[in-house]
Formats: structure tokens, C-alpha cells, sequence
């Protein structure tokens, strides 16, 4: 079942581990994107999406500077980048953060390491159900 | 701690009896008055040296309190161990994956250069008059297997190459380890430092307490054995508890 998303679409990668970045470009190279860029953490990540020239986030949790959860709630507190599709791409697994994750307004959560069908099947989600 | 008046009286007077028995050759009598003598200092230096004795004990107690020493002795400690082993645990697998990837993929590499070169040898132009029927039929055979094998080899090929990416997030995974037992060893450092401080000399320990740990500071990966309470272990009970909140 293959979800009809728009391959040209502007998504913004941000982990402090380079080879995280790396690897999920990579992925999503693979599923057809073509138009990725990347940040070290929140506060890099943030000017680059306040330009508005994003239409897809996936972000880690844990980075120094500015953790993704930061991230996330200076987003939502945005007028113009609330509605930005977030994905948590984390290592962060406690009952607490994800609920934390969910009610700050993540729109879905891949734990680390993950395989490249759950990204697939997470970034397909978001925007079956952003459509619907 | 500077004698009173009445001690310094008493010590004269025993001065005194001392001479005047070392003069009249009484030894006996001579030796217990050095003695009481010596008693004077003695009655000063005990109560002093137990003094200092209990500042030091109240002053490591309250260390050892304040600075959350003893947990980092009972807990952090054992726990760096664990999250150094789950490092070697993630790194060897992550090793293996690799390994027996690139060991997979060799053999299907082989054959596709090996099949390659044979059909290369039996390749000549097809328009060229020495070539015989029959050797054509068994060419077109030869390259139609080939082909079928070369499709099916090199996705098998495309799985493997996936499988070594997808094995290197373990760089980032223990990283995320290694930089929770850095900064417990920068902590404990610094404890050492001012352990070293407290003891050469009388200051009070830093009331900087431990910071409680608010409950969704990242964590780091789930380490096996270190990690206790609300765990989630894998993508789907993600999922479960996403979908339970109205995902």
C-alpha cells in the first residue's frame, strides 16, 4: 500500500550524531525524498525552520543546546510552524517522555535503533492522516 | 590554647621542686614531679586533637551527604560498569551484523563477476557469419540465466548494503552512553578535588546539592539491567501507547 506523498517535499533532519543524520538521509533517499537538510541540535534547527522552507521535521530527542522536545514546544508556540509534521526519531524510551512527546504535539515517535520499514510506516502516517 | 595565670603559677612551683630535688639528689621524687609536668601538656593536646578529630568526621559525614557521594559509590558506579558492557554488547553486534553482511554479499559478487567473464569469453557479434546456430542458442540461454540471477543476486545484494547502514546507528547509540559515563566521571573529579580540599583544610563543604532529575530529561538508550521503571522496549509498544493517548 503505497502512500502517495509529495517526494519533493522539504524535510529538515536534526541529530548531534552525525552518523544518525547520515543514516536517515539515507532512508529517505531511499523512499524517493530528494530534498533534505540537516541540524546538530534545536538551536541550529530552529532559525532554519522559522524561514518557513520546511514542510517536514524529524528530530532527536536528546542533544545538547537544545533538546527535540525544546524543539517541539517552540514550534507549537509558533504561529506560523505549529502545524508542522514532527517526527521523534529518539533513544528516549520512558512511559513519561512519550506521553510528554505526545501532549507537546508530536505527530509520531520512532525509538532508536529502528528499521527503515517502521520510518517508512511512521512517515506514511503522518501524512495519511494529515490528508485525511 | 594560651595557660591561665593559676597554671602558670603551678608550673613555676613544680619548676621549682624540681630543682631543688635534683639538687638534694632525691631521683624519685625528681622524676614524678617531670612527670607531672608533662601531665600539663597532655591535658592540653588530648581534648584538641579530639576536637579536631569530630570536626573532621562531621565535616566528611556532611560531605558525604551533601554531595550525593554515596549514592555515586552504591549506584552510579556499578551502573557506569553496565553501561560500558552494554557499549562492548551493542558495538559486537552492530560488528556482526556488518560482518556477516559483507560475508553474504562476497559469494553473490563472485558469481556475478565470474558468470560475467564466462559469457564474456562466448561473447562475439552476433551478426558475424561464424557464428553458429546452435552456439547463439546456447549464448542467449547462458545470458537469459544470467540475468535472472544477476536480478534476483543483486537485491539480495541491496538487503545487505541496507542491513550495514542500517548497523552503523550504533555510533550514535553508545555515544549516547559513553557521554553519560563522561559526565559521571567529570562528577566524580570534581568531588574528588573537593574532597581533597576538605581535608587540608576546616571549610564547609559546597551546599550544591544533586539537582532531582526532572522525569523527561533524556535518558540515553535503554541499557539493559541499568534502566528500571517505565520503560518502553520496543516500536510497538510505542505505538500501543501512542494509539492509547488518541493517535
Amino acid at each position: 500500500m503505497e502512500v502517495a506523498l509529495n517526494k519533493n517535499m522539504s524535510i529538515l533532519v536534526v541529530d548531534d550524531f552525525s552518523t544518525m543524520r547520515r543514516i536517515v538521509k539515507k532512508l529517505l533517499k531511499d523512499l524517493g525524498f530528494t530534498n533534505i537538510q540537516e541540524a546538530d541540535d534545536g538551536k541550529t534547527a530552529l532559525p532554519m525552520l522559522k524561514t518557513g522552507k520546511f514542510d517536514f521535521l524529524i528530530t532527536d530527542w536528546n542533544m545538547p543546546g537544545m533538546p527535540g522536545i525544546e524543539l517541539l514546544r517552540a514550534l507549537r508556540a509558533d504561529e506560523s510552524l505549529k502545524g508542522l509534521p514532527v517526527l521523534m526519531v529518539t533513544a528516549e524510551a520512558k512511559r513519561e517522555q512519550i506521553v510528554e512527546a505526545a501532549q507537546a504535539g508530536i505527530n509520531g515517535y520512532v525509538v532508536k535503533p529502528f528499521t527503515a520499514s517502521t520510518l517508512e510506516e511512521k512517515i506514511g502516517n503522518i501524512f495519511n492522516r494529515a490528508v485525511a | 590554647m594560651p595557660y591561665s595565670s593559676n597554671q602558670i603559677n603551678d608550673k613555676l612551683e613544680l619548676a621549682r621542686s624540681l630543682v631543688s630535688h635534683l639538687e638534694a639528689g632525691n631521683d624519685e621524687e625528681a622524676a614524678s614531679v617531670i612527670a607531672g609536668l608533662a601531665g600539663f601538656r597532655d591535658n592540653l593536646l588530648f581534648p584538641e586533637v579530639g576536637r579536631l578529630t569530630r570536626e573532621l568526621h562531621e565535616s566528611i559525614n556532611s560531605f558525604v551527604t551533601d554531595t550525593g557521594l554515596a549514592d555515586i559509590a552504591e549506584n552510579e558506579m556499578p551502573d557506569a560498569a553496565e553501561r560500558l558492557r552494554y557499549v562492548i554488547a551493542t558495538t559486537e553486534q552492530a560488528a556482526n551484523t556488518t560482518l556477516e553482511a559483507v560475508e553474504e554479499s562476497l559469494p553473490l559478487v563472485d558469481l556475478l563477476h565470474n558468470d560475467a567473464r564466462s559469457l564474456a569469453k562466448q561473447w562475439t557479434d552476433p551478426d558475424s557469419p561464424e557464428l553458429l546456430i546452435n552456439e547463439s542458442h546456447e549464448l542467449s540461454i547462458g545470458l537469459s540465466n544470467f540475468l535472472k540471477t544477476t536480478q534476483s543476486n543483486s537485491e539480495v545484494l541491496r538487503d545487505k548494503l541496507s542491513e550495514v547502514l542500517m548497523a552503523q546507528s550504533y555510533q550514535d547509540l553508545t555515544g549516547q552512553v559513553i557521554c553519560k559515563v563522561i559526565n559521571l566521571v567529570n562528577d566524580v573529579e570534581g568531588k574528588l578535588v573537593e574532597l581533597v580540599r576538605l581535608s587540608g583544610s576546616h571549610e564547609n563543604p559546597s551546599n550544591d546539592k544533586i539537582a532531582d532529575v526532572p522525569d523527561i530529561s533524556p535518558q540515553g538508550p535503554v541499557v539493559p539491567g541499568v534502566d528500571k521503571g517505565n520503560l518502553i522496549t520496543s516500536q510497538d509498544d510505542v505505538d500501543d501507547l501512542l494509539s492509547s493517548l488518541g493517535f
